[in-house]
This record gives structure tokens, C-alpha cells and sequence, in this order.
């Protein structure tokens, strides 16, 4: 009798341990609606502009989370059924490559004003164009004051600009930035790098620059180089530069010439809680009155067109959807960096590594 | 009712035996499994692995394979499934996922169109070549390319062309990075853990409590001070600037020294530690004893205290050594690109890539090498004065 007891009651502090260890697992109670965008003054701007007015038009709390991109944390998330994330900021190719696996549940393009009403390129079955940002050379206006540089050539030429040179550690967008500035026309690059001469000339190209480059990951770092003078010029994301200039009152250049532009969407993750309302949001966040005041705080362009009608001038000036700065720079071409991604960083980090 | 003592007994251990197989031995097999097998070729493209068996390699395989591989496509309902297809054949041969992405949509319309009518692509003997590669459920590609070796066509195996992987290259780096690291440890950790060994009260409190205050705080926050101190304008460039020692920043941060530095600060208590706990256990008067016997200090230390303190130091040797080679967050943020170890790699292909399987393979590269470690502990922790 004493014996049974005591197994049950070992019984039952097993079933309260496992209990524990399921309420630990946070599986329990229904969750807010999760919004995952990519941090820092560019999220801060968000929250004030979608995600707590939405939360208010909502009645209910809005989470929003920070993540820094990789196509291995979608896919896990939502393979492991039940993402702790609804509505998140991805990159073109991360749409491109989740909405091909499924993972991206289908968007309600009637609730969102139909596809016609963004910019070509900016839609898909799974996504809805967000921002459309570049990548492009900056300088300090106020070191650089006898001559400016105007293009990746310039950008290679030690000689006229001396000193290092900032990079965004990633193939993407170096190999392009090499073909440029060994010449390639800015429409030939993708046909040239889809030629394994053309992937062999762009990493010589890079090998020129090695002993000059210093590497940047995080979009914060290359402003700080620039402005402690650790570089002369550096790639950078170009709302980055113009927020800095409008904070910390610096003088930083862009080059708009040979700058290479990409679109960010929203996406709901398949399996979602709160898909409903996830899609409420991504038709917030699109809405022109709402999207139209971001320019404001961070220049990035907009995708939707009545949006981007209704942004100030003084502010579409400095947005890469600005017809003078699209009409010189480059589109990324998605296509070819889902295709070549894997295989070209191997060879990126290898040649890095050395 | 016999039988009622050991089943009690193992009751007891049944939460430790939940926890062992729910947190060791499951992801640990997990891990083990992916590195050598990814079955969703030969899973979701099961007639096409089995009918392109037979295929001799040249040209393209017959209209029998090609309406087998059709048949699949069709058959198959799990975009999901498919996804881990084509990301699988694409590691092998790039170009697959725009390649896949028309076909499927082309075939689901008309499940009888040529397939060279829908990229020539399919003429292409080395996309058919990944996709036999790959029907087997089982390959040690992943080990092998976690070395920078793969099977050639005749499936020898071989160096990969030079400059396309730098695995080994970052293996041989992570493991001199951490012996380094633990050289440095150990040359501060030795003389420190005996000087807090030999002192008494207060003393031994403030020396043990500098070792171990460290512990109790997160990696990330004493990585990220030591950011703050040795960057450019940090308080030692700025110190030694101030003083007129330097007139332009040292290079602190964002190399090899960096690293060093901070991973020898973040891992000193797991060689202060041991060494400690076993100078504990020897008799203070041992060096008394050495003297009065005429032993010079020197002589008595090389001959007395170093050989008893000696199961510490391979103890603290180890530990540091293991645990550095697994280092991540300290070189991303204190090194620079050519000071990555083998963790960013994974991290890489795990969260980047979506390439479970290679990250796998290069976490076994790691685990094999943790557990070879810990067999050389195993032998050398053996009490060395008793074998005597």
C-alpha cells in the first residue's frame, strides 16, 4: 500500500515536470501578432508608423521581433509546425525561394488593392513589396573635397582615392560591384556572371582590392567607418547614410551611379496563428496614407505607386525609386543568386579565407 | 514483488533517462543520421531514382527516365518536399532551382511535354548526372565536403578544385586559434591557480572571486566589453594616445589578437579552476620537505609540485581546448574575416543556406574531434603518481 503510494505520487511529479516542461515550451495560450522585420532605426521607424497604430486599430498588443535574414531560419520555423512568427520582412530572394517551397502561406491580393497597384517586380503569389533599398558607394563629403568618386572604377583606383575600402562580406553584390568596375556594362553583369570566365574575372577584379578591403556584415558598421575615417569610401544599404546625415548632421555621399537595388516584401509564414490578421496588417502597412510617411524617417523607396505619389519631394530625391537615381543603377537579379547563392559564397568565403 | 525494487529504482532514474535520450542521444543520433543521408530525392523522385539507376552517365538518360521524372513531379502534392529537392540538387549543381521552378509548372500543366522544350537545360548531362548522384538515400558527399574532398567521375575520392572550398583551411585555423588560446590560458592559469593555492583567508577570496565573478557573467556581455576597450577609439587606444606612446590607434579589434585575447579572458576559469582543486589536495609541507632535503626552489618546484599538479593542467587543457573549438560568437564579433572558426561555417549552412546536411556534417568534423579529445583526457587524467 505504502509502495503504490509512493509510485503514484513519483507519478504524479512526473506528470507535473512534463506539464512544466510543455508550459516552458510556451505552447499554451494563444499569441499576439508577431511582426519580424530587421532591427535598428529602420524597425524603430515601423513601430511608430504601422506596427502601434495597427495594434491600436486592432485593440489587441503587437509584437514585432528582430532577425537578420537566412533562409534556414524561415524553413525551420515553419517545418516545425506552429511558427512563433506571423508577418516577417524578408529579402527578394528568401521570397523567391520560400514561396517555391510553400512556406510562405498565399496572400489575399483583393484585400491588399491588387497586384497592379505596385511597382512591376514588386509582387508575387506570396508577397507584397515593402521597401525597395540599394546598395551603393558613400564617401564623406567634407574628406573627399578636391575630386568625388562616381563610380565602381573609381571605387577600385587606390591611386586617385587613397585609402581602405568598406564591403559588404557577401558574393552577392561584390561580384557585381568587381564586373562593374572592370568595365562590364552595368545591363551585361548577370550574363557575364552567368559564365564561369565571367565568375573568375569578377573574383581577379576582387583580388586587386584585397589588401585594401575591410569587411562589414551589420548595416550600423560601414557608418561608423566612415565616420571615424577608417575607410574612404564603403558599400552601404542607402537609408542608412541619409538618416545619418539627418541625425548626426554628417556630410556623406552616395553614388547613385552603378548602385544595385533589391525589393524587401512582407510574407506570412504557412501555418501562421494570427494569418488573419497578418494580412490586416501587410493591407495597413501598404495603405498610401500609412506607407507614404516612411521616406520621412529612413529613404527607402516605395513600392506602391500611389504611396510613393504622395512623398514630399524634398524627401523622393534621395529615394533609389527616384527616376534619376533608377535610371543608373542596377536591379539584382534575383533569379540568378537562388540559383548560384550556395555555390558562389562557398567560393566567396574560400577566396575570403585565404 | 521481487522484481519491484529495481523497477522502483529505475523510476527514479526515468527523469534523467528522459532527459539523456530527449536532449543527448536524440538530436546527438539526429545530427549523426543527417551528415550521411538525405532521403528527399530518392523520397519524393522515387521512380526517377529508380529508373535512372541503369544510366551509363553519357548523353541524356532515356525517354523512360525522363517519363519516369515526369511521372514524380506530377505525383507529388508536397511543395515543401519538392523545396528540399531541388535546394539538395541545386548544392550539387547550381542553376537547379530556376530549373525546377519552370519544369513543375510546365509539367503539372501537360505531364507529357518533352522536357527539352522547356529549357534546354535538360540537355545538359551534368543536371541529370546531380540528380543520380543523389538517388541514393545515403552519401558521404557531406563528410567529404566538410574536408574540401569530393568522389570524382570514376567516384575516387579527390581534393576539390582549389579555391572553391575552405573548410580545411578553416578547420586547421580553428584548431590552432584554440591552441592558442589554451597556450595562453595556460601560462596565466598555472602560475595563477598557484599562487591562489598557497595563499590563505582573504587573499585566496579576492584571487578566486577575480576567476570567478567572469563565470557569472554572459559571454556576450564580456565579448561585448571587450569591444568597447579595444576598439579604435577605445580606452586603451585612447589612453595610450593621450600619453603620446602612440600617435595612431593600435589594431586591436577585427584580428587574430582580438580574438586571442578575449576567448583566453572568457575561458581562464576552466584552467584556473582545476588546476586549483587538485593543488588543493597537496600536502603544504611537500615543498618544506623538498628543501630541507637540499633541493633548490627551482629544482624543488620542477620536481615536486609541477609533476602533482600535472592531472589539473591536462584537466584545465582540455577543457579549454574543447570548449574553444566550438567558439562562435566571440570571433564574429572580435575577429575579422580571416579569423572565423569552423562554428560560423554551420551557422552558415544552418541558418543561411538551409544546407542541414553539411552543417551536420561539419558539427560530426567537430564532435569526432571533441571526443578524440576526450579520450587523450580519459588516458593522460589517470592518476600519474599512483602508476608510478
Amino acid at each position: 500500500m505504502i509502495q503504490e503510494n509512493k509510485t503514484t505520487a513519483l507519478r504524479r511529479a512526473l506528470a507535473i515536470g512534463a506539464t512544466a516542461l510543455a508550459l516552458g515550451g510556451g505552447a499554451a495560450q494563444a499569441r499576439d501578432l508577431t511582426i519580424v522585420s530587421f532591427g535598428g532605426t529602420f524597425q524603430d521607424a515601423q513601430r511608430e508608423l504601422f506596427f502601434k497604430p495597427f495594434a491600436e486599430k486592432l485593440g489587441k498588443p503587437v509584437l514585432d521581433e528582430a532577425w537578420d535574414g537566412g533562409y534556414g531560419v524561415l524553413q525551420s520555423k515553419v517545418k516545425a509546425g506552429q511558427p512563433n512568427w506571423d508577418v516577417v520582412q524578408v529579402e527578394a530572394e528568401e521570397l523567391a525561394l520560400g514561396c517555391a517551397d510553400g512556406i510562405f502561406e498565399k496572400l489575399d491580393w483583393e484585400k491588399l488593392g491588387g497586384q497592379d497597384s505596385f511597382i512591376p517586380g514588386s509582387t508575387s503569389e506570396c508577397g507584397a513589396g515593402h521597401i525597395v533599398w540599394s546598395v551603393a558607394i558613400a564617401y564623406d563629403g567634407n574628406k573627399l573635397t578636391d575630386q568625388q568618386p562616381q563610380s565602381w572604377a573609381d571605387f577600385w583606383d587606390v591611386e586617385k582615392f587613397p585609402g581602405k575600402r568598406g564591403m559588404r562580406k557577401t558574393a552577392k553584390y561584390a561580384l557585381e560591384a568587381a564586373l562593374m568596375a572592370d568595365g562590364v556594362p552595368s545591363d551585361q553583369v548577370y550574363e557575364m556572371l552567368a559564365t564561369p570566365e565571367g565568375v573568375d574575372r569578377a573574383f581577379a577584379k576582387l583580388d586587386e582590392l584585397r589588401p585594401n578591403l575591410v569587411w562589414w556584415e551589420a548595416g550600423a558598421q560601414p557608418l561608423s567607418m566612415l565616420q571615424t575615417g577608417d575607410v574612404a569610401m564603403s558599400t552601404v544599404y542607402n537609408g542608412r547614410i541619409t538618416g545619418l546625415n539627418r541625425t548626426e548632421g554628417t556630410n556623406m555621399k552616395l553614388v547613385w551611379n552603378q548602385s544595385i537595388y533589391a525589393v524587401d516584401s512582407w510574407v506570412i509564414l504557412a501555418g501562421a496563428e494570427n494569418k488573419d490578421a497578418g494580412q490586416d496588417f501587410i493591407a495597413f502597412a501598404s495603405a498610401p496614407e500609412n506607407l507614404s510617411k516612411l521616406p520621412a524617417q529612413i529613404a527607402y523607396g516605395l513600392p506602391v505607386i500611389a504611396a510613393a505619389a504622395m512623398v514630399p519631394a524634398e524627401f523622393a530625391a534621395d529615394l533609389p525609386t527616384n527616376p534619376d537615381n533608377l535610371a543608373v543603377s542596377l536591379n539584382l537579379d534575383v533569379d540568378y543568386w537562388v540559383d548560384n547563392s550556395e555555390e558562389l559564397t562557398k567560393r566567396f568565403n574560400a577566396w575570403v579565407a585565404q | 514483488m521481487i522484481k519491484a525494487a529495481p523497477m522502483r529504482a529505475l523510476l527514479l532514474l526515468g527523469p534523467l533517462l528522459v532527459f539523456l535520450g530527449l536532449f543527448f542521444v536524440w538530436p546527438l543520433v539526429t545530427v549523426i543520421a543527417q551528415s550521411v543521408s538525405d532521403p528527399s530525392v530518392s523520397r519524393v523522385l522515387n521512380r526517377t531514382a529508380a529508373a535512372i539507376d541503369g544510366w551509363d552517365g553519357t548523353g541524356v538518360p532515356s525517354a523512360e527516365v525522363q517519363a519516369a521524372f515526369r511521372a514524380d513531379v506530377v505525383a507529388n502534392t508536397d511543395d515543401m518536399a519538392m523545396g528540399d529537392v531541388t535546394r539538395r540538387l541545386n548544392a550539387t549543381k547550381s542553376g537547379f532551382r530556376s530549373l525546377m521552378g519552370k519544369t513543375v509548372s510546365a509539367v503539372k500543366e501537360d505531364p507529357d511535354i518533352d522536357l527539352a522544350r522547356i529549357d534546354d537545360r535538360w540537355t545538359d548531362t551534368a543536371y541529370w548526372q546531380a540528380i543520380q548522384d543523389n538517388a541514393s538515400p545515403y552519401t558521404d558527399a557531406f563528410l567529404l565536403a566538410a574536408l574540401d574532398l569530393e568522389r570524382d567521375k570514376s567516384g575516387n575520392i579527390a581534393a576539390m578544385p582549389e579555391g572553391t572550398s575552405a573548410n580545411a583551411t578553416i578547420l586547421l585555423r580553428t584548431l590552432w586559434t584554440a591552441g592558442v588560446v589554451t597556450f595562453c590560458c595556460l601560462v596565466i592559469g598555472l602560475p595563477y591557480a598557484m599562487i591562489a593555492a598557497s595563499v590563505q583567508g582573504w587573499k585566496r577570496s579576492v584571487l578566486l572571486g577575480a576567476v570567478l565573478l567572469p563565470l557569472w557573467t554572459s559571454l556576450l556581455v564580456r565579448t561585448a566589453a571587450w569591444m568597447i576597450i579595444l576598439q579604435d577609439n577605445g580606452i586603451i587606444n585612447q589612453a595610450l594616445m593621450g600619453l603620446g606612446v602612440i600617435s595612431q590607434p593600435l589594431a586591436l579589434i577585427y584580428n587574430r589578437f582580438g580574438v586571442v585575447l578575449a576567448m583566453t579572458h572568457v575561458l581562464l576559469p576552466f584552467m584556473v579552476l582545476p588546476i586549483y582543486s587538485v593543488l588543493l589536495t597537496v600536502p603544504g609541507n611537500l615543498m618544506n620537505a623538498a628543501a630541507s632535503l637540499g633541493a633548490h626552489p627551482v629544482r624543488a618546484f620542477l620536481r615536486v609540485l609541477l609533476p602533482l599538479s600535472f592531472r589539473g593542467v591536462v584537466s584545465g587543457t582540455l577543457l579549454v581546448f574543447m570548449a574553444a573549438i566550438g567558439y562562435y560568437i566571440t570571433p564574429a564579433l572580435l575577429g575579422g574575416a580571416s579569423d572565423q572558426m569552423l562554428s560560423s561555417v554551420i551557422a552558415f549552412y544552418a541558418t543561411g543556406s538551409a544546407n542541414w546536411s553539411m552543417a551536420a556534417a561539419l558539427g560530426l568534423i567537430l564532435l569526432v574531434l571533441t571526443l578524440i579529445l576526450y579520450a587523450v583526457y580519459n588516458r593522460l587524467s589517470r592518476d600519474p603518481v599512483e602508476a608510478r
